[in-house]
């Protein structure tokens, strides 16, 4: 176990490195003129310009720049330009709106993904899985954003059953985080409940035809307890690690675009405004600590495995 | 669909293993009916399938009219403005943009047959070229992204050792990246500037730039199991059959390997479609994608989103053309899947 775990805590480590240096090569290396305007934006003045010029160090050789770049990321010295605030408190101020919108969202995908994965199978073929298909079919198609504007439209306009979007903190005032909630969290799980559903049920449908399934019929258990204990237990493992994923992207910024349809001020939201005003700090920032968020999750999620399937460290 | 029935298959995958024959009079060459053959008959018998590809495929031959229907029909242009110009409709005339600043809704006629935006532009005429945008997109996006990926994976599968070990890498690296945030980062990083690789360069606002982002990003998700397939493919009979006969790793390569997981990617070729012109509407909407002065189905959408109250069918027609065309290509991939290999597990994150 010690092995496995130092192996791949070195292999997140160099992937991580990696990362920076894609992150680091994305935003000041691709060739496309002066990165100096890049950071500054098309309305800079050549004051500006020349301050960030010396500030990244762009008259220094590449791999100073690379340093001096990672150096104010981790320090958290990053600035936007636009409007001048520190990006790492912007992105600490946000983030308690994108966990709470992302638990949510991921508690109700998974629970409704595995409840009409689970009727789909039982009812293959009939009715009720053909309707369920074209459900998940429409909300695999459909962008979130035009959900949520329709949503938000029809629930907060119309009827004015919920509030019109915006945040409200936990420790507010919880009811009103709960019902500014409510809307993005399900336009958010439309698409994973869909697209969970579908895997769960082939899923299902294979698992079904295995020897212990038959065998545990044999024993005489109920369809209840074969269908709960035996087929799910072991479909469930692929939607498991699935879920670790997504919800890691959902997390490191992937909401952005419920958060920007429902103007929750989360960290999604803010790469969203940063982006309308080509403010790039911040966006450099988000997209690295997202990806340093998703790899280190799926660390986690590798670990956890192994340490629940010893055949997974073993070969691993 | 670029289904080859005389593709060689000199080991055909155990999925694509030849059902019972369909029926006495078929017709039985010599050796059988070959998988592809197989296929495009299951294919045919799925008719949801056949009717959701023939609603993608009347979108888009209706989007490449859209030069002939804004010229002779509407008899305008994507961008010009009629904000201050009146229309009659049946006996009754009134302006294309209220005082108000309230559009007008769909007409049902020759001129702003949906209605006009705020700006007194056709949307019929915006819907119709912001479709070949996006699908134009689409379609650059799903080409490269099959083209790089296939090599990626032949590459990496057949040669494996260091080879594998860098391109494996570098997919993994890509992937880390959630699709939105990396086709964020590239767009905003190259829309101001643009690319310049010395021998081709793109400027900030074209298309190229969003369909070269879209290709590039979906790359590690197809690449990761053909890759599998290339590693099992390689050690069969009928490659060390090649190599005894002289055959060289290039051949091995195109004419032994390729044929064998060709099925794969004719699988992947329309979800990889929806996924692109998904992440093309998601990114334009975002300000990273097609650039706000081409119209395209994701910006539409997004002028339309902040109007809603007033002027609904902004929002509902290119939204409702969108579903309609990642659907009709969502259900048609699918039946290709089941015709082509009904145990395929295929995933593509959103």
């Amino acid at each position: 176990m010690a092995r496995f775990l130092v192996r791949r805590l070195l292999a997140m480590v160099a992937v991580l490195f990696a990362i920076s240096v894609l992150t680091f090569m994305i935003f000041q290396v691709i060739p496309n003129g002066d990165p100096a305007v890049r950071l500054g934006g098309r309305t800079s003045t050549p004051e500006t310009r020349q301050a960030i010029r010396k500030d990244w160090g762009f008259d220094k050789p590449i791999y100073q720049q690379y340093f001096i770049t990672m150096g104010k990321i981790f320090d958290g010295s990053v600035v936007s330009y636009s409007q001048q605030l520190n990006v790492e408190d912007e992105i600490k101020r946000d983030l308690p709106a994108t966990l709470s919108l992302a638990i949510g969202a991921g508690i109700i995908w998974l629970g409704f993904g595995i409840l009409f994965g689970l009727i789909s199978a039982v009812k293959a073929g009939k009715l009720t899985d053909t309707s369920l298909t074209v459900l998940s079919f429409i909300g695999v198609s459909t962008p979130v954003f035009l959900l949520g504007g329709l949503v938000l439209w029809l629930f907060a306009y119309k009827t004015q059953i919920f509030p019109a979007g915006g945040y409200v903190p936990l420790t507010q005032d919880s009811w009103g985080w709960l019902t500014h909630l409510i809307l993005p969290w399900f336009v958010l799980s439309v698409l994973f409940i869909g697209f969970y559903s579908r895997v769960l049920r082939s899923n299902i449908l294979d698992t079904i035809n295995e020897d212990y399934v038959r065998t545990a019929r044999a024993k005489g258990l109920s369809e209840r307890r074969i269908l709960i204990h035996h087929v799910l237990r072991n479909s469930l493992i692929p939607v498991v690690s699935l879920f670790g994923l997504d919800f890691a992207a959902v997390i490191g910024g992937g909401a952005i675009l419920t958060e920007s349809v429902f103007n929750l001020q989360g960290v999604g939201q803010y790469a969203y405004s940063s982006i309308r005003q080509l403010d790039v700090p911040p966006v450099m920032v988000i997209t690295m600590f997202t990806a340093f968020f998703v790899v280190v999750l799926s660390a986690v999620v590798d670990i956890i495995y192994a340490v629940l399937d010893p055949r997974i460290r073993l070969s691993g | 669909m670029a289904v080859d029935p005389t593709a060689p298959s000199p080991g055909v995958p155990a999925a694509l293993e030849p059902e019972t024959p369909l029926g006495s009079s078929e017709r039985q060459g010599e050796g059988g009916v070959g998988p592809y053959k197989l296929a495009v008959r299951r294919l045919r018998r799925n008719k949801t399938a056949l009717a959701f590809g023939g609603i993608f495929l009347v979108i888009v031959a209706m989007c490449l009219c859209a030069p002939l229907y804004a010229k002779h029909v509407a008899h305008t242009t994507p961008s010009a403005n009629h904000i201050t110009d009146e229309i009659t409709v049946r006996g009754k005339t009134k302006d294309v943009v209220s005082p108000a600043g309230i559009p007008t809704g769909p007409t049902w006629t020759g001129k702003f047959l949906l209605g006009a935006d705020s700006n007194g532009r056709d949307v019929a005429v915006r819907l119709l070229y912001g479709g070949r945008n996006s699908l134009e997109v689409g379609f650059i996006a799903t080409f490269i992204t099959c083209l790089f990926a296939t090599i990626i994976a032949l590459l990496a599968g057949y040669f494996r050792g260091l080879t594998d070990g860098i391109l494996s890498r570098s997919m993994d690296l890509i992937w880390a990246f959630p699709v939105v945030i990396l086709g964020i980062a590239l767009g905003t990083s190259l829309a101001l500037g643009g690319l310049d690789l010395g021998l081709f360069s793109v400027s900030g606002n074209s298309l190229w730039i969003p369909a070269l982002i879209i290709g590039f990003v979906y790359v590690p998700y197809m690449a990761k199991p053909l890759r599998g397939q290339v590693l099992g493919l390689r050690e069969k009979e009928f490659v060390e059959a090649a190599r005894a006969q002289g055959a060289g790793n290039l051949r091995i390569m195109s004419h032994e390997i390729l044929p064998n997981i060709a099925s794969s990617v004719i699988v992947f070729i329309p979800l990889m479609m929806a996924n692109a012109i998904l992440l093309e509407a998601a990114l334009s909407y975002l300000g990273a994608g097609i650039q706000p002065q081409n119209p395209s189905w994701g910006n539409l959408i997004g002028d339309g989103l902040s109007l809603i109250p007033s002027a609904m069918h902004l929002t509902l027609i290119p939204g409702g053309m969108l579903v309609l065309a990642v659907l009709g290509i969502n259900i048609f991939g699918d039946g290709v899947r089941d015709a082509l290999d009904p145990r395929a597990e295929i995933r593509i994150e959103h």
